[in-house]
């Protein structure tokens, strides 16, 4: 059996949130598991995928993560912010992004924790989570799934949009919202269940569900078939290797864990 | 007739603003932001501003400053450093008041603005908190359909202030890095708008087909600009230098302690260049890498 490394398992599952996706489109990765994912999908599967080398250019290549050790980025074409902003609501876009709070409408916080005019902990602010939400599909990664990360209620503060009809002028979701997945450090859910609700899709090896429903502050659906995470294959890992070559994966989770849990 | 000259400098630029005025910065996050013109205005007694930016080290020191009495922002970040302490602090102390709005929302309203608009249309912001917590935005129904969309008010500012490459006593300018960011939509958004440049330069150093592409803000907007060589330390100005993360993280550390000791030490510094570890330290910091 191939040895892999829970970050690698979590890797491959946030690769394969692209399978279905327009073969062009453009994703935006915020972090380590979401930037090694969409560049695997590339390298794979999804030639076609848009992707930055994080700051002002698309790339016909996926820039390896980590210092760049004269590694010079293959530009194919230019993506400033404003450029970004502005083609958001056409909507051809997946952002693949870690917010601090995800609540059981996938609403997500990345602003603020506690009362809002003074909060007990200030985070970076909404930032694009609002315009991603109702104009692109959504996809998150959650390195420690617990119920403060996955709470009771709402997210202390709504950064991002969510399936919750109450908050929508109308009642009605607004055309472009689209969520997609959540992949942890247990498990990889979607929205799937009935009205969008949060269903867990697959569980890495040796998880439970009832373990994910402990960590969780709201009810799972469970699928009559529930399956575990792929694991990576041997083409995966040394694909994500040369996309890692510093081996920054290994700072994911806390003393880095096999993929597949000791007996 | 007399010939348009615009050049100024840092004093008489934070001279001619005044208390409660609202003050769009240029640049993102950690990069080209007008920080030389941010410490003057800390140095001065300017106070209850409303700044507006796409935030990095400007708004955290005008925080520490007690400058600032609402922000308009939709992330404060040092980008290599993700959150800013300075502004962490500020915010959870409820030291200021809050517009805090979609990143992409925020254009929209520095283009309203520009556009003489009371707003723009956009989905950004329905269904969040963005709408909760700032209650003056309203939505509005699409005239031609059943949707509702959110108006996102004009950000209209009465001083943009800038950093860029190069620029000419007209007022023309180019920014020689690869994003212009949005600093032409704080300029338009404004009525009035200062530069800072690296360099002032001839005229004629703009017939240049390349350089052409790069000059965003038209020179009408424009009220004065100042040469200041490394206006843009402790952040970015593209190619020319990278970002200073050493002294970015030993400013972030006097949020908790020392901010007064900062002010004195570099703020005040009439040699603030050589204590920062002079122009060829500045020019050999590298761009930053993601």
């Amino acid at each position: 059996m191939t040895d892999y490394s829970l970050a690698e398992l979590c890797i491959c599952a946030g690769a394969d949130i692209f399978r279905d996706e327009h073969p062009e489109v453009f994703a935006t990765l915020i972090g380590l598991v979401p930037r090694l994912g969409g560049s695997l999908a590339k390298k794979t599967f999804l030639p076609g995928l848009m992707m930055s080398d994080g700051e002002f250019y698309t790339v016909s290549e996926p820039v390896p993560v980590g210092k760049r050790n004269g590694y010079v980025p293959k530009k194919e074409g230019h993506i400033g912010y404003e450029r970004v902003f502005d083609i958001i609501p056409k909507g051809n876009r997946h952002a693949f992004v870690g917010p601090v709070q995800v609540d059981k409408f996938g609403q997500m916080n990345l602003s603020a924790i506690g009362d809002y005019a003074a909060p007990k902990v200030t985070m970076l602010g909404v930032r694009g989570l609002p315009g991603n939400t109702v104009n692109n599909r959504t996809s998150m990664f959650f390195a420690n799934h617990n119920k403060r990360a996955f709470v009771p209620g709402e997210v202390d503060m709504v950064s991002g949009a969510g399936y919750n009809r109450a908050r929508y002028p109308d009642g009605k979701y607004p055309p472009g919202l689209d969520h997609r997945r959540i992949i942890t450090n247990l498990c990889v859910l979607d929205f799937e269940g009935p009205d969008h609700a949060i269903r867990v899709r697959s569980l890495h090896p040796g998880v439970s569900f009832e373990e994910v429903q402990d960590n969780t502050g709201f009810d799972l659906i469970r699928p009559d078939q529930l399956g575990e995470t792929p694991a990576p294959t041997q083409a995966q890992l040394d694909i994500i290797a040369a996309l890692d070559p510093q081996n920054r994966r290994e700072t994911i989770f806390k003393d880095n864990p096999p993929g597949q849990r000791a007996a | 007739m007399t010939a348009i000259d615009k050049t100024t400098n840092l004093r008489d630029i934070v001279a001619s603003l005044e208390d409660g005025m609202t003050i769009g910065i240029g640049g993102w996050g950690g990069r080209r932001k007008p920080m030389a013109l941010i410490r003057e205005i800390v140095k001065s007694d300017l106070k209850d501003l409303t700044i507006a930016a796409y935030g990095g080290c400007d708004v955290g020191m005008l925080a520490s400053a007690r400058k600032i009495k609402k922000l308009i922002f939709g992330f404060v970040s040092l980008d290599v450093i993700p959150l800013e302490a300075h502004f962490r602090r500020a915010r959870s102390a409820g030291e200021f008041d809050v517009m805090e709005v979609d990143e992409g929302m925020f254009q929209l309203g520095l283009k309203a603005a520009a556009q003489n608009l009371s707003f723009l249309p956009c989905r950004a912001g329905l269904g969040t908190d963005v709408m909760t917590y700032n209650p003056h935005i309203k939505t509005i129904q699409d005239p031609y359909g059943d949707e509702h969309y959110v108006a996102m008010p004009a950000i209209h500012l009465d001083v943009a202030l800038c950093h860029v490459s190069e620029a000419d006593i007209l007022g023309n300018s180019y920014i020689a890095g690869p994003d212009v960011f949005f600093d032409e939509w704080f300029c338009r958004a404004a009525d009035k708008a200062y530069l800072t440049c690296e360099k002032i330069v001839e005229t004629s150093a703009f017939d240049d087909d390349h350089k052409i592409m790069r000059m965003p803000i038209e020179r009408s907007l424009v009220a004065g600009v100042a040469e200041v060589p490394f206006g843009a330390h402790p952040t970015s100005s593209g190619p020319d230098y990278g970002i200073d993360v050493g002294h970015l993280k030993a400013y972030s550390a006097t949020a908790k302690e020392g901010w007064d000791g900062y002010v004195k030490d570099f703020i005040h510094a009439d040699n603030y260049l050589d204590i920062v570890g002079g122009p060829d330290h500045i020019c050999s910091l590298p761009l930053p890498v993601f």
